[in-house]
């Protein structure tokens, strides 16, 4: 028995900022105290919380330390750990109650409060790599449940109570895919999850994976059951190395006890797991690239239908679904359909994970009741926008997303709503802007992105996107027209509707929405050629007041292309024609005289 | 660009090759297992080169041109070796006004490569990068982690010499 458990997360963000180096620290500190046998250190999945990583907390008391350093673990252990005294200046400052000085439970903190956690609920609390734990929190129940008390029928009877849809973005009802493939006749049939998570700033499927792999194991296998198919795949990113570690791991502890393999639990059924490693392509996220990947080929889309549930992976009837959708799913066999579709709206039942990022202060992983709004997101858990600045407009859905305007800061987040205004709901990324970013470079930036992704298989997608790219970049570059805005249009129409996958179906969306919500700053950059964001550098224009320029001839000799010039002790004067706007020269000007705009 | 073909002789030793036969060994039974061998053989040699690639046509009984079209889609697949020593080039807009083009062609020159290759003793290979942040220093390269500001292209023998040293 330990007196002490002390939980220090293991996700991307808390490793990037420095967890295992803490880990090594308190291990070796442990020791030095002679406490290693009283006190257990626990490496976890993400606990959420980003921004203020690396994080730590220490139970019993459920102290929740941020941001912390190697130095600080000392002061940890010889303080807290040896003689029981909370350090007060490391913890996480929205957890302490001010009144009474004393420590709030985790959930009553501002970024948690409004937060449910069902496919998160074992992040941040398990240790990844031991099943034990993982059984210990309800795990293998479900799985115990399906093969000895429910049929096939049962289990997609009630997925399709439940009210689950896709959470790869798509929004297709998982139950209702689950019995289109079971009705193919067998014996072949494969069960896919695709983790090969691509939108830019999205980390949802990953930290499931790092935080709690056996989840997904354990859907996959009752999705087995569900529609008769004994072999299943993930593919999941090469780019994703911790999350593939304790993938492997969590299944070769699944095959040895006996949770994989043959005759599971004694029910007779078998089945068998697979890890695929995406290469870096985009479009594999798309479910019939995905399964043509898996088959060894170019990750290129085949027209549908016919749908993979009738002829997906090596021909076969298949399904595809997301990590979070499968880490819903044992918690919906064991607490009922009642229970999950009584959270949420009246089209999209329970939870959805969103990454939230840009600009906000409490930047992490955050998972949220459907129907909670933009404004409970952006305001409540984000904490708000930093630096007094306002916000213009959130970001969902990624390359495929749109973007959402203040006018709609209060609508119910759910499927239906996100597409009726535009956007989408995406595999779950959320970028939150302020007045500082420009909406056509955010178009412009996806539209890159998705040129570089497109495969080139089908016309509309490899030339189209490519087109908009090009009159976007005209646009940033004061060359645009009133015409072009029409042209964007009519194309972004053109592509929606001829294009082969998803990728391209949904590749004109950061354009359209731009377009239709900030329309006045196309304008702006196309008749009177201004950026009223400053962001687009061709546009922008330096100057230098004469009032506060003393004439120290820094910026003139920064300047990398000579464009400044002036006499000693005089007001200088900036060559607007050699200009590049680099800005070295603000950076340089120690009496603020020179401003852009 | 990082997927032209190589202008690096093949070294492979006859170690890799029995690593690399061990592996379509192990693997050619699976379905869709030209993927997973293509990553392993990435792992064995640092990239994909066409002897590679044929090595493995030939394992799987497959046409060259299908493993070709797999190793040229993924961006994880190099056809590519990297060098010893990475060169970036910043071909930003402040870079390239003070002439980052020239000393980048210099670079080719000296090198005998094109950018997104490698040198045949693989201790150079060369790419061209967006801007790094430093147009102060324009026009910057980039050899390994050290950054070179106002780089002119005679200076770029001298300091390619410093590195063909080690």
């Amino acid at each position: 028995m330990y007196r002490a458990h002390v939980l220090i997360c293991g996700g991307t963000g808390c490793t990037s900022s420095g967890s295992q180096k803490i880990q090594d620290t308190l291990a070796a500190e442990l020791k030095a105290n002679g406490l290693e046998e009283e006190v257990a250190i626990v490496r976890t999945g993400c606990f959420g919380l980003c921004e203020n990583g690396p994080v730590m907390i220490v139970y019993p008391e459920g102290s929740f330390y941020s941001r912390v350093t190697p130095e600080d673990v000392k002061e940890i252990v010889s303080e807290h750990l040896l003689k029981g005294r909370i350090v007060q200046r490391l913890l996480y400052k929205d957890s302490v109650d001010a009144e009474s000085n004393t420590i709030k439970s985790l959930d009553n903190t501002p970024f948690y409060k409004k937060q449910k956690r069902v496919a998160l609920r074992n992040c941040g609390i398990i240790n990844p790599e031991i099943i034990d734990e993982y059984i210990a929190y309800d795990g293998y129940q479900a799985l115990g449940k399906v093969l000895t008390e429910m049929t096939p029928d049962d289990v997609i009877n009630t997925l399709k109570a439940s009210g689950l849809r896709g959470r790869g973005g798509a929004g297709f009802p998982t139950g209702v895919k689950w019995s289109f493939a079971a009705v193919q006749p067998g014996p072949e049939k494969y069960v896919c999850c695709n983790a090969d998570e691509g939108d830019p700033g999205a980390f949802m499927d990953r930290s499931v994976l790092e935080g709690d792999p056996h989840v997904v194991i354990e859907a996959m296998i009752i999705a087995g059951y569900a529609i008769g198919a004994h072999q299943g795949y993930i593919y999941v990113r090469a780019e994703y190395p911790i999350a593939v570690k304790r993938l492997k791991i969590a299944i070769g502890q699944a095959k040895e006890y006996g949770l994989l393999g043959k005759d599971i639990l004694g029910s007779g059924f078998d089945f068998d797991l697979d890890i695929r490693l995406g290469a870096g392509a985009f479009v594999c996220g798309e479910e019939t690239a995905l399964m043509t990947s898996i088959e060894g080929k170019r990750g290129e889309p085949r027209p549908r239908p016919p749908f993979p549930a009738i002829k997906g992976l090596f021909g076969k009837p298949t399904i595809l679904n997301n990590v979070e959708t499968y880490a819903n799913i044992p918690q919906i066999i064991l607490k009922g359909p009642e229970w999950f579709a009584s959270m949420g709206t009246e089209k999209s039942k329970g939870t959805k994970v969103f990454a939230l990022g840009g600009k906000v202060k409490n930047t992490g992983l955050v998972e949220i009741p459907m129907g909670t709004t933009l404004r409970e997101i952006v305001e409540e858990i984000g904490g708000g926008i930093p630096n007094g600045k306002k916000f213009k407009a959130a970001q969902t859905g990624g390359p495929s997303g749109g973007c959402i305007p203040a006018e709609h800061f209060d609508i119910p987040i759910d499927y239906d709503n996100l597409i009726s205004i535009g956007s989408m709901m995406g595999s779950g990324g959320l970028i939150v802007m302020d007045e500082d970013n420009c909406m056509v470079d955010i178009a412009k930036f996806f539209l890159e992105f998705t040129v570089d992704e497109s495969c080139g298989k089908c016309t509309p997608c490899r030339i189209g996107t490519k087109r908009m790219y090009e009159i976007l970049d005209k646009i940033t570059k004061g060359q645009g027209t009133l015409e072009d805005l029409d042209k964007l249009e009519e194309l972004a129409k053109y592509i929606k509707a001829n294009s082969l996958c998803g990728l391209g179906q949904t590749a004109p969306n950061p354009v359209l929405s731009t377009l239709r919500y900030f329309r006045d700053e196309y304008i702006a950059h196309v008749v009177d050629k201004r950026c009223p964001a400053g962001v687009c550098k061709n546009l922008l224009s330096f100057t230098i007041d004469p009032d506060k320029c003393k004439g120290c001839t820094a910026c003139a000799r920064k300047c990398p292309v000579s464009a400044i010039s002036g006499t000693v002790k005089q007001p200088h004067v900036i060559d607007q024609s050699k200009c590049i706007k680099c800005g070295t020269c603000i950076d340089t000007c120690k009496f603020g005289a020179i401003s852009k705009k | 660009m990082a997927n032209s073909i190589t202008k690096v002789p093949f070294h492979g030793t006859p170690e890799q090759e029995k690593a690399l036969l061990e592996v379509i060994e192990r693997l050619k039974a699976e379905r869709g297992c030209l993927m997973p061998i293509l990553q392993e053989a990435q792992e064995i040699y640092g990239y994909l080169p066409e002897e590679v690639q044929r090595i493995i046509a030939k394992g799987l009984n497959i046409p060259f041109e299908e493993v070709y079209g797999v190793a040229t889609f993924y961006s994880q697949f190099t056809l590519n070796p990297k060098g010893k020593h990475r060169i970036s080039v910043c071909l930003g807009t402040a870079c390239y006004v003070k002439g980052s083009g020239l000393v980048y062609e210099r670079i080719q020159k000296e090198l005998g490569i094109k950018g997104g290759e490698c040198t045949p003793d693989m201790q150079f290979s060369l790419d061209a990068c967006r801007c790094v942040g430093a147009c102060g220093l324009a026009p910057v390269i980039m050899i390994d982690e050290e950054v070179y500001g106002r780089m002119t292209p005679d200076q770029v023998p001298g300091i390619l010499a410093k590195y063909k040293e080690d």
